[in-house]
């Protein structure tokens, strides 16, 4: 399986993501630069933190705007799988292809802490390695990450189950409902806000993210591979 | 030519922990009667020559980039430069 890591003027957690891919999960990766017009011969697509273009006007805003946007939403729109991690995530709200959006952290400081993650959805093609309702350590670093999205949406959120992950114990930034992660409701594009990609390694705290990539691969494999 | 004056900012459903935060500065300073204290942004944006409408200009634009109308309002005035 072969993975693009988006990487974005401002993006500053590829590297980590590129070396999830590659040298933990074993599969082949690329970086693609913002302007590229073209990802026809990659089956999944990572956007990573950071702040891409300086955070300037809101997260995510110009990101949006990028020609390589308009390709993830067609790729997005094929079925395939998509997956953003905390800028990442701010950029796919963005973009419309999930609803909702990311505040300000509700006490207005950047948090950057290991927090515990409740998988609510394990049926899902980034998190069927998962037992329901586990509780997994996994780090955040952001300063705007609090979702919000009007009573109707979160109604439909729930009706879906699109609600992936939600914040074990206290939650950092105030999000609604305590919502780290949401997917779409075809279920191929994930949002969170947690670094999966930061928690490979047992040796580096946790390697409990490992298994977000591994339900991508297996998902895949399952479909191509007979 | 045409300068147009765009005010964005969070929709009144949507908390403004900014905002408070500056409203509580404020109190602490003596001034009791701020009530509320929501914080936007403010935009110039200058428009040369067009065969646009301006007002359908300036509207898709909001909606397209400068504000994320799933949080925030935004509303505009005109102002004619030379």
């Amino acid at each position: 399986m072969k993975f693009a890591v988006l990487v974005f003027p401002g993006s500053n957690c590829d590297i980590d993501m590129y070396h999830a891919i590659k040298d933990e999960l074993g599969e082949e990766v690329e970086y693609v630069w913002h302007d590229a017009t073209d990802l026809s011969e990659f089956d999944g697509v990572l956007i990573p933190g950071g702040f891409s273009y300086g955070d300037y006007l809101r997260c995510g805003a110009m990101a949006n705007q990028s020609n390589v946007m308009a390709e993830v939403k067609k790729f997005a729109q094929a079925g395939k799988p998509v997956l953003g991690v905390c800028n990442g995530f701010q950029i796919l709200t963005e973009a419309g292809l999930l609803p909702g959006a990311l505040l300000r952290n509700k006490n207005l400081k950047f948090m950057c802490r290991t927090v515990g993650l409740k998988v609510t959805n394990n049926d899902t093609l980034f998190t069927n390695q998962y037992e329901a309702g586990e509780v997994i350590n996994i780090p955040i670093a952001h300063g705007e990450g609090n979702y919000f999205c009007d009573d109707k949406t979160l109604a439909e959120l729930k009706a879906n189950n699109q609600i992936v992950f939600t914040y074990s114990g206290e939650n950092p930034n105030g999000s609604l409902e305590d919502i780290a992660g949401i997917i779409n409701e075809r279920g191929n594009v994930l949002g969170m806000m947690p670094h999966p990609e930061r928690a490979v390694d047992a040796l580096l705290g946790s390697n409990d993210g490992l298994k977000v990539f591994k339900s991508i691969v297996k998902m895949w494999r399952e479909s191509h591979v007979s | 030519m045409a300068k147009v004056k765009i005010y964005v900012t969070l929709r009144e459903s949507v908390l403004d922990p900014q905002g408070s935060a500056v409203q509580g500065s404020l109190v602490k300073m003596g001034y009791n009667e701020v009530q509320d204290i929501r914080i936007g942004k403010y935009l110039e944006v200058v428009i040369g020559d067009t065969e646009r409408d301006l007002d359908s200009l300036v509207k898709e634009m909001c909606e397209k980039l400068l504000a994320n109308t799933v949080i925030e309002d935004y509303r505009y005035e005109v102002e004619e430069a030379n």
